[in-house]
């Protein structure tokens, strides 16, 4: 392999804490962030809870408030998931030489829709003789809606407020590929540092859609669990009772480099990124090939990347991939479909790989899960841990592989593969493996 | 020959916006320089302070731009999918692809786990009439929203897909499906930037290997209620005087510039490697010979204060033309983002007076916004159109509006012919991302 790509700093913002050990803690603890919704009433809701950011104060992570007064929710996790990964990866006392050779590569999703006032200026505006919105609506508008709050929601929003914080001025992307877009961002952010567009990215994801459109759009495409009793209770990815994904949010951000870029500066790497695969399903607008045959084109590739045979264990007999964190998201669909694609890629040596979903206990962090699934690989190397797939109870017959349920597993992991699927048809892989020197 | 080692080459056109669908009467507009702005009467504009557009001809009907047995799917498509399904629909014949897409085909002439979409999208709103009406039977008193029934009954009146015609991936969703593309594909959404960074992303990857062809480019409409007030907020749209002519509002560059207009539109172009384009005898339009992206550090929320960022714009470009092993005396004529917001074409022309100094002033600008307004995530897809049909032609497209401004050949001026190498593409966002392509004659 031409470039080598190494991870040195990581970041996130979850429902379970916004600090990286800590979060990694709790997930050793099974510990699940699911509640009732507090950001808005939704007691009438088919679904309403879900897992929300608590006790979060963006100003505890930036060094210039006011250039975030009035960003949105996703901006606000996206810059305190980023200075923690910029300050792992040391970028304060031992800096990139050029700022304009680090760039960005995230998979944000838009900002948070100013719901009450939105939904009233509608209503004003309504013209019932008509059946539609009339000329007083942007009267309504112009009264109610902030100008700034507007501007914050567009989803590239994410990228100038992190480049505002840290002087970023390379190369910067945004892409909104649904479930997919974090992972898909880390593995493009990998083929821009390869091919010498930059020296370094800050990559990853942001999202949240915790609020009332958002629940009301996938409720109605039911996809999201109705569960009835505990909400801890609710995500059960392959258990034969999963009845949807819970939603989650925030923020995963990873600094990848050149090897070259961070020897010279003297930075540690955490993990070594190795292979990024990514296809689209090019079937339907809402379900995916039944055959996993999407899922298993992007891990085919991400493996090929990383120069692994998916049938040849390792010579003390281990699989050669040694956890997969899956997409799991707890529908239906997803893990029958997920544990096909892997069988498909693994053959008789997927049974003895353990996949498990984060999402069990963190909920599904939409356009930001896979880069806190990344994180969780990169986690799984250093402290050679497995995290739960917790409310693993009923096992469904079809999905027979080891979902690592309930507790945490101690386990010699050296090289991951985190799999992101979105709605759409859109398929992401990425493999990181253990640093083990220049 | 630039740093990549395969050449990329332009081998279709599919822009679609309010001067035509295909690019026979967009070219044919933009050389007899003909605006689509008008009034908007889709809708009731009220009080708003610019009430034009440009939209798509009447008779657009997106059905008659797919398969028989696609007709279903357009149910659940927002403007801004139907943009780019008739973009592909006309990229994929203008470069004489058979697809799973062609009506009638046997066999296709690629394989579509060698076929790639990127497609730049925009922030799309729900349409209002739709959400309004189901948001009516759950209000207060006072006229506020009771969640309360809305989580019992009111949600009820969305269809059950309605989150689908809305997500920004759902474009390349439904192009990558009827098309059968299954190989890597993307949704980028950096704004105005959008569509020229998914071309740099479809000429990465065919560069590194992992494709043969892409649908490449962006759509977007901002023809609606929240569009309008979105664009009214970030500043792009100022308050027009009432007398104003639609055709006559753009004026990119002019001292007298007062705001962007709106259009919905964008385009796909095929992007595919110059060796599959040989192998299937399709002569390519022009080469991708370039591409360079930045990011500029914008000091205020609004992203208006854009006084620093011409030396950001000009490394976009600058990264470009090394990419494309050329200098800025090979490039012959610039499509810039010319939206005519005053502090945006301030940026660019300080990044362009950076790049190519005295000579700037002979570089004939062509600007595509005063006909088509001003599309968002589809706005540089239009450009990049614009800018292969300039070399393929070797001509300059009419210019609309503009008065005469010192150093730049950006005023207005009939179509002419002219000797072209190279054509610099150019587009910066709301949100700072800079991106630039170098698109070269073909040889």
């Amino acid at each position: 392999m031409s470039v080598r790509i190494v991870v040195t700093g990581m970041g996130w913002v979850t429902p379970l804490g916004h600090d990286l050990e800590g979060v990694w803690g709790r997930m050793m603890r099974s510990e699940c962030g699911m509640a009732p919704i507090t950001r808005f009433d939704a007691r009438t809701f088919p679904t309403t809870f879900a897992a929300e950011v608590r006790d979060y104060d963006v100003n505890a992570f930036v060094k210039h408030p006011q250039a975030h007064a009035t960003a949105g929710l996703n901006s606000r996790y996206a810059l305190g998931a980023a200075r923690q990964a910029w300050a792992q990866a040391g970028l304060d006392e031992r800096p990139a030489p050029s700022l304009r050779r680090v760039g960005m590569y995230l998979g944000a999703g838009e900002g948070v829709i100013d719901t009450a006032n939105y939904f009233a200026a509608n209503v004003a505006g309504w013209d019932a003789s008509a059946g539609r919105v009339g000329g007083a609506w942007f009267d309504a508008a112009q009264r109610m809606l902030d100008r700034a709050r507007e501007v914050e929601q567009e989803p590239n929003m994410p990228l100038a407020h992190l480049a505002r914080e840290f002087g970023i001025r390379g190369p910067s992307y945004n892409c909104l590929t649904a479930c997919a877009a974090s992972t898909q961002a880390i593995g493009e952010a990998c083929s821009i540092l390869r091919r010498g567009d930059a020296d370094a990215m800050l990559a990853g994801g942001t999202h949240t859609m915790i609020h009332p459109l958002g629940i009301t759009g996938f409720n109605r495409l039911t996809a999201l669990s109705t569960f009835k009793g505990d909400p801890t209770k609710a995500s059960r990815p392959f258990d034969i009772g999963r009845d949807g994904f819970v939603m989650g949010e925030g923020s995963g951000m990873v600094v990848l480099e050149t090897l070259e870029h961070a020897m010279a500066r003297g930075a540690t790497p955490l993990a070594e990124l190795i292979g990024y695969g990514s296809s689209a399903d090019a079937f339907r607008i809402t379900d995916i090939q039944p055959d996993g045959r999407g899922a298993a084109a992007a891990m085919t590739q991400a493996l090929a990347q990383a120069g692994i045979d998916p049938h040849q264990r390792l010579d003390d007999g281990r699989p050669p991939i040694q956890y997969i964190s899956a997409h799991g998201t707890g529908t239906k669909e997803n893990d029958s479909i997920e544990t096909i694609g892997v069988k498909r890629v693994f053959g008789e040596l997927a049974p003895s790989i353990p996949m498990s979903s984060i999402k069990s206990m963190m909920g599904h962090l939409i356009a930001a899960a896979g880069a806190v699934e990344f994180i969780t690989c990169v986690q799984s190397i250093r402290h050679g841990m497995l995290p739960p797939t917790i409310n693993y109870a009923n096992p469904d017959p079809e999905l027979d592989l080891d979902y690592v349920p309930n507790t945490a597993r101690a386990a010699k992991v050296d090289t991951c593969l985190s799999n992101s699927f979105g709605f759409g048809g859109q398929n992401d892989t990425v493999i990181v493996t253990r640093w083990r020197g220049a | 020959m630039g740093r990549s080692a395969t050449h990329v080459v332009i081998t279709g056109l599919g822009p679609v916006c309010g001067l035509g669908v295909g690019l026979e009467p967009f070219w044919q507009a933009l050389t007899a320089g003909t605006s689509a702005i008008r009034r908007i009467d889709r809708f009731e504009t009220g009080s708003f302070g610019c009430p034009f557009a440009s939209v798509l001809p009447e008779g657009f009907d997106v059905r008659t731009l797919v398969p028989k047995s696609y007709r279903k799917g357009t149910k659940v498509m927002a403007r801004d999918i139907e943009i780019a399904v008739a973009g592909a629909h006309m990229a994929v014949q203008s470069a004489g692809l058979v697809t799973r897409g062609t009506e009638g085909a046997t066999s296709v002439t690629i394989a579509p786990e060698r076929f790639g979409a990127h497609i730049g999208a925009g922030l799309i709103a729900a349409d209002i009439d739709e959400l309004t009406s189901a948001l009516v039977t759950s209000t207060n008193a006072d006229g506020s929203v009771d969640l309360g029934a809305w989580g019992n009954v009111g949600m009820n009146n969305l269809t059950p897909l309605w989150l689908l015609k809305y997500l920004p991936n759902m474009l390349a969703c439904h192009v990558t499906i009827i098309h059968d593309c299954q190989g890597p594909s993307n949704t980028i959404t950096c704004g105005e930037s959008s569509a020229l960074l998914s071309l740099g992303e479809s000429m990465r990857v065919i560069g590194r290997g992992d494709a043969d062809a892409c649908l490449s480019g962006g759509a977007e409409s901002r023809v609606n209620q929240m569009g309008l007030m979105r664009n009214w907020s970030s500043g792009r749209l100022r308050a027009m005087p009432a007398s104003a002519q639609g055709h006559e509002l753009v004026r990119p560059f002019d001292a007298q510039a007062c705001g962007s207009v709106l259009g919905e539109g964008g385009g796909i172009l095929v992007v595919e490697s110059a060796e599959s384009a040989a192998r299937r005898g399709k002569a390519p339009l022009a080469e991708l010979a370039g591409f360079g992206a930045s990011q500029s550090v914008c000091a205020d929320t609004l992203g208006m204060d854009l006084s620093q960022t011409g030396e950001d714009i000009a490394a976009a470009i600058e990264s470009a033309l090394d990419d494309a092993g050329m200098t800025a005396g090979d490039i012959d004529a610039i499509v810039p983002t010319g939206c005519a917001v005053p502090e945006v074409d301030a940026g660019e022309r300080a990044a362009l007076e950076r790049v190519f100094g005295a000579r700037l002033s002979t570089l004939p600008i062509a600007t595509v916004v005063p006909n088509a307004g001003f599309c968002g995530a589809g706005t540089g897809a239009l450009a990049a159109c614009a800018g292969v049909q300039m070399l393929a032609t070797q001509s300059i497209p009419a210019r609309l509006n503009a008065s005469a401004t010192p150093g730049l050949d950006a005023a207005a001026a009939a179509s002419r012919p002219a000797a072209l190498r190279a054509v610099l593409v150019l587009t910066t966002s709301l949100g700072g991302q800079n991106a630039a392509i170098i698109l070269r004659r073909a040889s």
